[in-house]
């Protein structure tokens, strides 16, 4: 066991005896609180810190954590323990966008009879699942996720969004439209955009439906499109969930109008003021584990209209094609048939993230729905696309 | 290090460092259509390299569908958002762009710069610390930078920008620029700016926007985007006294109980005395908890969770105070409003209020003057009209904890939800509050309603009769008061049209006198309803929320709302007094069920059609009504 491996152990168990988090722990030990998950995850650290740290571990297994039993929300003793990423004049972006999300999602939970966050297992829902953590810490989240199953979707994503429900303890809600499923609904067999509307845009009104929810969190961002610029972070749907750009409600410092009548709706983007950069950014200082299809790998692929599509299962018809083992990654994830992957040999976040920095293409290119017609985002939001 | 330069190579970890510690800025940039503002944020976008191939394609195909710059790309077709404004031309919503530099992020707020868009304006302004307003050189300080300036100061901005833009087109001419920046301080003296950084600049050809221009070699000054990198905003708020108002209440077991909230001002530490506003409890802050681990301090716009040493009672809406420096409470104050809707306000008609973390009915009780937001000068008026601004009193169900709006933005700053739309439709910014509140307050008489109406035997209550001219509402009224002074009980008759011979002479058939007339009405019905006696009113009362406003002025139960529903063909077919016809003539203006609206009552206890039933079968329902609900017993 590596000097670091048996600091990681030692800490692990002060964390748990005191009942204080692991980060705390990091945070006292490192002055950063997430050193542990960084070294935990293969990080590196000089010999110096790590001296230092074990020197105040054993200053903390002696003292105050030994006490086993005393009740952990007690105040730390606060010498030398600084949080220089939170003092004001360096309250950084990513900070100032994460206070802002946690206190849009705070008011949702505040204000809303029956709240629900959408999950659709990408990057972007992984960070807003993160600020939920965050936000109601230390209760979990008040509100169930939930994710729309186009039965398209990548088996790792599936598998992805079990294990990440498991291991936070969410309530997890999968609604599929099985009406969709007993016609056969698919891209191959009916094109993307029917595929789009039934599977997930008519699969989300019957969900809403269902289970009646009056907010669902949603992972958009203004950055992302252009008529996604001008929505509301509140941003309201009929009983018929049609989306008016024309009638939205001003949106005023940090104080959002709530009230909705009997059957209306609203969507709540809490990502609104985030960039692709800051979200990746933020999943790397955060540590948020995300789904391996960002990173390279060997995988199959086939091209198509010159975009290359994994072939992810026998559903496919490969047209005596044979698909080619390549080293591609995925910059969005969505239903398989409909996601182009890029060829690229970036294995890591920062890697992912110097390929982003010098990348050409803007996101959404690799996504074949948004091609479909002119304006087709604008359009889809008002019949009730996310 | 920058994007661009960015090679493969590079220690792309060393990159991520740096940006980390990005700070962040937001600001609002104001311009008319033709000012260039568009082009300016497509300018700042563009060369900060922050759009990809496929964008700039886009906007290559873009611009020789729409363009107005002929070969040149049109940077403007890139932030004009809905496929409506694009083809019109104009900007009509508030859109947000991001970019960022090496040293911060921004968020620029891109917002219409015409009359009837003032709102989106503010909304842009309400969350900026910085102002960028462009001016044509060719064509000076107008109307509408008088416009621009006086709303982005009112929502409290404290850092201006002048951009005198079109420098290419006067020669880049020094005598002109300072023309415009003396014509500008001069007017700008008493809007309370901090600062004010006049900046000569072409944004169609990128002058002075990254970097100094030799086009002007006159100018020392700073290009526009190191002035954005360089600004300092923050800090006021960190200097103000805490304040936390509570959003939820984190409760997730019973060993656990924290207030969650985003810190509006001040800095707070464990150990720390606070005060929550209402109740005025006092404790000691345990700690500051956060998923990150507890902290030693917390600061302006940080979202935490308080623990406190004691088990005091509070809930979302209140406010944590610093335990020296508590915020003022009130249920009256004045503010500047801006109205955001299409339908005008009205004094005495009651609206949702809502503040960083509450929301409570108010109402305006006196416009005290309007503002004109090109010439800045006062003006008095009945009511406001949408993009109007007002300085006015308003009287809460409640009362809040606020500042005054120049001291905190966060704390100092309100909303206004229309009742029945659940529309937006007002801005407020608390001036101060009126002192009235504190020594004003009910006297406690011994002789109370229930001994008045136990000496009556009977319940006290209000009658109150709605619906169009000509229904019937008076003659059943009249019906129903006969019977029950028959049956020994005591009783009074408010008709509208008698009311208007006296209390109400002086007002007209406005939109605004009608919700005058109404709350007058209702406030004398109280008075008789706390005299013991059973009310009967007669009114059109067209309109939802005036019915509402009294029904809340009276205890639950003590107002029963009669609908006579009789259909307009009908009413209008018995004309009793010839109105319908001469509104039909146009001789009588804003008639209800004509050209003025009647809104139906949704829940009404009683529901009668004369059309169907006759007005005694209808006046002895009523009575009916009356005694299975008990109000003739005492």
């Amino acid at each position: 066991m590596s000097e670091i491996d048996s600091l990681i152990t030692r800490a692990k168990a002060a964390s748990d005896k005191s009942g204080l988090s692991i980060s705390t722990v990091s945070r006292k030990l490192f002055n950063d609180g997430k050193a542990i998950a960084r070294l935990e995850a293969g990080g590196q650290c000089t010999l110096k810190t790590l001296e230092t740290a074990r020197a105040r571990l054993a200053e903390l297994e002696a003292g105050e954590f030994s006490a086993a039993g005393t009740a952990p929300a007690s105040p730390i003793p606060a010498a030398n323990d600084e949080a220089p990423s939170l003092t004001p004049s360096a309250m950084t972006h990513l900070d100032r966008l994460e206070a802002e999300s946690i206190h849009i999602m705070r008011e949702v939970a505040a204000e809303a009879e029956n709240p629900v966050m959408l999950y659709s297992v990408g990057k972007d829902s992984a960070v807003m699942l993160h600020l939920a953590m965050k936000a109601f810490y230390p209760s979990t989240p008040p509100f169930p996720v939930m994710h729309i199953d186009t039965t398209w979707k990548f088996r790792e994503m599936i598998k992805f969004r079990d294990e990440t429900a498991a291991k936070l303890g969410l309530d997890l809600i999968v609604h599929i439209n099985r009406e969709g499923v007993e016609q056969g609904v698919g891209p191959f067999t009916h094109g993307s955009q029917l595929h789009t509307d039934i599977m997930k845009t008519q699969a989300l009104k019957q969900a809403l439906d269902k289970y009646k929810f009056d907010a669902a969190f949603g992972g958009a961002r203004r950055d992302e499109e252009k008529s996604r610029a001008k929505e509301r972070v509140f941003s309201f749907r009929s009983r018929e969930h049609r989306w008016d750009p024309k009638n939205q409600r001003p949106e005023l410092w940090n104080i959002y109008n709530t009230r909705i009548a009997t059957g209306e709706s609203i969507r709540v983007f809490p990502l609104s003021n985030w960039t692709e950069l800051d979200i990746w950014q933020y999943i790397y200082r955060e540590n948020i584990p995300i789904v391996p299809l960002y990173f390279a790998a060997e995988r199959p692929v086939v091209e198509r209209d010159g975009a290359l599509i994994m072939v992810d299962d026998d559903r496919m018809p490969l047209d005596g094609a044979t698909p080619k083992q390549e080293m591609v990654r995925f910059r969005t994830l969505g239903c398989y048939p409909l996601t182009g992957a890029v060829r690229s040999n970036a294995t890591t976040l920062p890697e992912i993230i110097q390929e982003m920095l010098l990348a050409t293409t803007s996101e959404r290119q690799g996504r074949v729905i948004d091609h479909d017609q002119a304006a087709s985002m604008e359009k889809k939001k008002q019949e009730g696309y996310f | 290090m920058s994007v661009a330069t960015l090679k493969p190579s590079d220690d792309v970890i060393e990159y991520l460092a740096a940006h980390e510690k990005k700070s962040m800025l937001r600001f609002i940039t104001c311009g008319s259509v033709d000012d260039g503002k568009s082009t300016l944020i497509g300018r700042l976008l563009y060369d900060s390299k922050l759009l990809y191939d496929d964008q700039i394609s886009a906007l290559e195909s873009d611009t020789k569908k729409h363009g107005t710059q002929g070969e040149k790309i049109d940077f403007a077709l890139l932030v004009d958002g809905l496929a409506a404004e694009r083809e019109q031309g104009i900007t009509i919503d508030v859109a947000y762009r991001f970019f960022s530099t090496e040293k911060r992020k921004f968020i620029v707020a891109d917002t219409p710069g015409h009359e009837q868009y003032t709102r989106n304006m503010a909304t842009g302004a309400s969350t900026a610390d910085v102002a960028v307003i462009l001016v044509d050189a060719r064509r000076g300080v107008l109307t509408q930078t008088r416009r621009h300036s006086y709303i982005v100061s009112l929502l409290g901005i404290r850092h201006i920008v002048v951009a005198i833009n079109k420098m290419d087109l006067v020669d880049y001419s020094e005598s002109t620029f300072d023309k415009i920046e003396a014509d500008y301080r001069v007017f700008a003296k008493d809007l309370g700016f901090e600062t004010i950084t006049c900046i000569p600049m072409s944004a169609l050809e990128g002058v002075n926007i990254t970097k100094q221009s030799s086009e002007t070699p006159w100018y020392q000054g700073s290009a526009l985007l190191p002035y954005l990198e360089t600004i300092k905003v923050r800090g006021a708020l960190a200097e103000k006294p805490f304040r936390l108002p509570v959003q939820w209440v984190n409760r997730p077991n019973l060993d656990f109980r924290g207030f969650s909230g985003t810190v509006a001002s001040g800095t707070i530490r464990p150990g720390d005395e606070i005060v929550v506003l209402p109740s005025a409890k006092r404790s000691i802050v345990k700690s500051i908890v956060t998923h990150d681990g507890e902290l030693t301090e917390a600061h302006p716009d940080m979202a935490v969770t308080l623990t406190l040493e004691d088990e005091i009672d509070i809930s979302r809406g209140d406010v944590i105070c610093a335990g020296k420096a508590p915020a003022e409470q009130t249920d009256q104050f004045a503010a500047h409003l801006l109205w955001m809707n299409e339908e005008a306000l009205y004094p005495g008609r009651q609206y949702l209020l809502k503040t960083a973390n509450r929301m409570i009915p108010a109402t305006v009780t006196e416009l005290k003057h309007k503002i004109n937001v090109n010439t800045l000068e006062h003006m008095s008026g009945k009511t406001l009209e949408l993009n109007e601004v007002g300085f006015c009193n308003f009287n809460l169900a409640q009362p809040i904890a606020f500042d005054c709006y120049k001291d905190n933005r966060r704390t100092g700053a309100f909303i206004l939800i229309d009742r029945r739309t659940n529309a937006t439709i007002g801005a407020g910014m608390i001036d101060f509050s009126l002192r009235r509140a504190k020594n004003v307050h009910w006297q406690d008489l011994d002789v109370n309603k229930n001994a008045r109406s136990s000496a009556k035997h009977q319940k006290p209550c209000v009658l109150w009769f709605t619906g169009l001219s000509g229904s019937g509402k008076s003659t059943v009224a009249n019906l129903v008061e006969k019977r029950l002074h028959d049956m020994g009980r005591h009783t009074y008759t408010l008709d509208g049209d008698n009311v208007r011979h006296g209390l109400n002479k002086d007002l007209g058939f406005t939109d605004a006198d009608r919700v005058e007339n109404i709350r007058r009405v209702g406030e004398a019905a109280r008075l008789m309803a706390d005299a013991g006696l059973i009310v009967l009113v007669s009114f059109i009362s067209p309109f939802q929320s005036e019915r509402r406003m009294a029904r809340e002025l009276l205890e639950d139960g003590e107002f029963i709302e009669v609908y006579i529903s009789t259909p307009l063909e009908v009413c209008e077919q018995r004309d009793v007094k010839g109105l319908y016809a001469r509104a039909r003539r146009g001789e009588i203006k804003n008639f209800t069920g004509i050209d003025s609206d009647y809104e139906a009552p949704e829940n009404a206890e009683i529901d009668l059609n004369t059309a169907e039933v006759s007005a005694e079968v209808a006046a002895n329902r009523i009575v009916e009504y009356l005694e299975s609900k008990g109000y003739l017993e005492g």
